[in-house]
């Protein structure tokens, strides 16, 4: 049943395998099961000698399609599925699903639970970005930075085990609000790891950023340009080291956004390293908003009252939030039910990815693994 | 361009556009043989400038299919969003992949999600899906998988 001994047997079809043989050019596979796809992804690349001349991605290899499972589940159900979508930021998924339904009962959040929201969304940015440092630097052969970045990915994921019971997916934003209010030593916790994450952010420099072969082999390389990222659709990070402003939580803020000062990471390189450096730098911009909000959590209720089923008019609700990974949208068709008519997640990691193809020509092969690990790929994420 | 503007522009490049009110964007219904031509005016005219696709989808209505474009300015940061009322037996649309690159992907999965044939796109073939998958498109309603497929 399964793809792989026909993949195996003969990539791509007769006629682009003649094509190779007669221009001397090489087919090789990368992945399914390759430890720099990060996930099961697969990469047929056409070579001539070292150089690329095409990526094509191949997926649906952990497709579990999550869009047709929602239109059999109800409106409080459905959001615990899309925490395995993109697994990294699983709080900000929750959080894009809970704000579409409640765009569609039009209901007001209190204002304790949308600090809250707000300060999950960052921690979470905060341990996605720490993973992707950690991983980005392993995918260029450095091991050591990996220890260094879950050090303190694991305080943040204690944090979040004491809050939501769950360190991975947490289920945790439901319609209306957060599911519990935080544990008491919540704040303590946060400005514990504030210290701890000031203290520890100048290693990251030493260790990695300032490192001459590091430098070498990201910048100049993959590189992609303004009107190309928004043509291809990408957004996030990937986008805004392009220079292509797209945070949305600066263009269309929601919950709380609009009242804190935090700045839009931009580079203008638009290669390997720029996006790097936006991710960097965008973790301390995560800690600003952190600094804002954790002595301001206002008093009040974590939930506003809803009723037990949900049954969002007939309409159509399209929400964006900015996940670690870019743009996040949310978009229900409702027939006026208990669940969704239809449902599409329009996911970041989809639209970066059809970049890779775009930035990875005319480069050598041993750039194209620096270059997914600038994407910050998470599969799921990708597949749905 | 508020919406109001963005209706009397719209008209005058495409008459037989209709419009839709309630929703948070302004809708637009379109014919299909109109798409190719008017999706290129939205991308190029100077006051409108649509130069990102955010989102592009079908639904199944049991009836009919419809795509939808959801499309925005990167410069003026106004939204629309296209519907396009396809036949369900033999759809078809002109692929706007060579507009908007990001449609690329996302013609081929709903291609194979929802069966719609998009003509002259670059790469046309499965994306998701398994290599010589046989028989009916998973995200129409009327698909069923009894082995795989759990109802609640």
């Amino acid at each position: 049943m399964y793809r792989e001994n026909e993949i195996m047997d003969g990539i791509a079809d007769e006629k682009a395998r003649r094509e190779a043989d007669e221009t001397g050019d090489l087919i090789i596979n990368m992945g399914p099961q390759h430890p720099a796809t990060h996930g099961v992804l697969h990469l047929v690349v056409t070579l001539n000698g070292e150089t690329i001349k095409k990526v094509e991605p191949h997926l649906g290899y952990i497709h579990r399609s999550i869009e047709k499972m929602c239109e059999s589940l109800t409106y409080r159900q459905f959001i615990y599925v899309t925490s395995r979508m993109d697994y990294l930021s699983a709080h900000i998924n929750n959080h894009a699903c809970a704000l579409c339904v409640e765009k569609g009962l039009q209901l007001e959040i209190p204002e304790r639970a949308q600090v809250i929201r707000v300060l999950m969304d960052e921690l979470t940015r905060i341990a996605s970005h720490e993973l992707w440092w950690g991983a980005m630097a392993m995918d260029l052969g450095a091991f050591t930075p990996f220890f260094h970045a879950f050090r303190e990915r694991e305080t943040i994921n204690d944090i979040m085990e004491e809050t939501c019971g769950a360190r991975l997916t947490m289920n945790y934003m439901v319609p209306g609000g957060v599911m519990a209010d935080i544990h008491p030593n919540f704040q303590k916790r946060v400005k514990d790891f504030l210290i701890l994450y000031k203290r520890k952010i100048k290693e990251y420099d030493e260790l990695v950023t300032g490192n001459i072969i590091f430098q070498n082999r990201m910048k100049g390389v993959g590189y992609l340009s303004a009107e190309d990222a928004i043509s291809y659709g990408c957004t996030g990070p990937t986008a805004r080291g392009s220079g292509v402003s797209c945070d949305i939580r600066k263009l269309y803020p929601y919950e709380v956004y609009n009242k804190l000062s935090f700045d839009e990471i931009l580079e203008t390189e638009g290669d390997s390293f720029a996006r790097y450096m936006v991710r960097l730098r965008e973790m301390n911009e995560s800690i600003k908003i952190i600094e804002q909000l954790i002595d301001n959590i206002p008093e009040g209720d974590f939930q506003a009252k809803t009723k037990a089923v949900l049954k969002l008019p007939k309409g159509e609700f399209y929400t964006r939030v900015e996940t670690a990974r870019g743009e996040l949208g949310v978009y229900i068709v409702s027939e006026g039910g208990m669940t969704p008519y239809r449902i599409k997640f329009r996911s970041p990691g989809f639209s970066n990815l059809s970049a890779l193809d775009h930035m990875a020509r005319g480069s050598k092969l041993g750039d194209l693994v620096a270059m997914m690990g600038t994407l910050d790929l998470v599969i799921p994420d990708i597949d749905r | 361009m508020s919406g109001e503007e963005l209706k009397i522009k719209i008209i005058q490049l495409l008459p037989s556009a209709t419009f839709e009110e309630g929703g948070e964007f302004l809708n637009i219904n379109v014919e299909a043989k109109d798409w190719l031509a008017f999706a290129k005016q939205l991308r190029n005219e100077e006051a409108l400038f649509f130069d990102y696709l955010f989102c592009l989808t079908c639904i199944d209505w049991n009836t009919h299919l419809t795509m939808v474009y959801h499309l925005t300015s990167t410069k003026f940061r106004h939204n629309i969003v296209v519907k396009i009322k396809l036949d369900r037996n033999n759809p078809e649309i002109e692929s706007v992949s060579q507009i908007w690159r990001t449609a690329d992907f996302h013609e081929r999965e709903v291609y194979e999600m929802f069966g719609v044939n998009f003509l002259n796109h670059p790469d046309l073939r499965l994306l998701i899906l398994p290599d010589g998958w046989e028989g009916k498109n998973p995200m129409r309603k009327d698909f069923e998988d009894p082995v795989n497929m759990i109802k609640l």
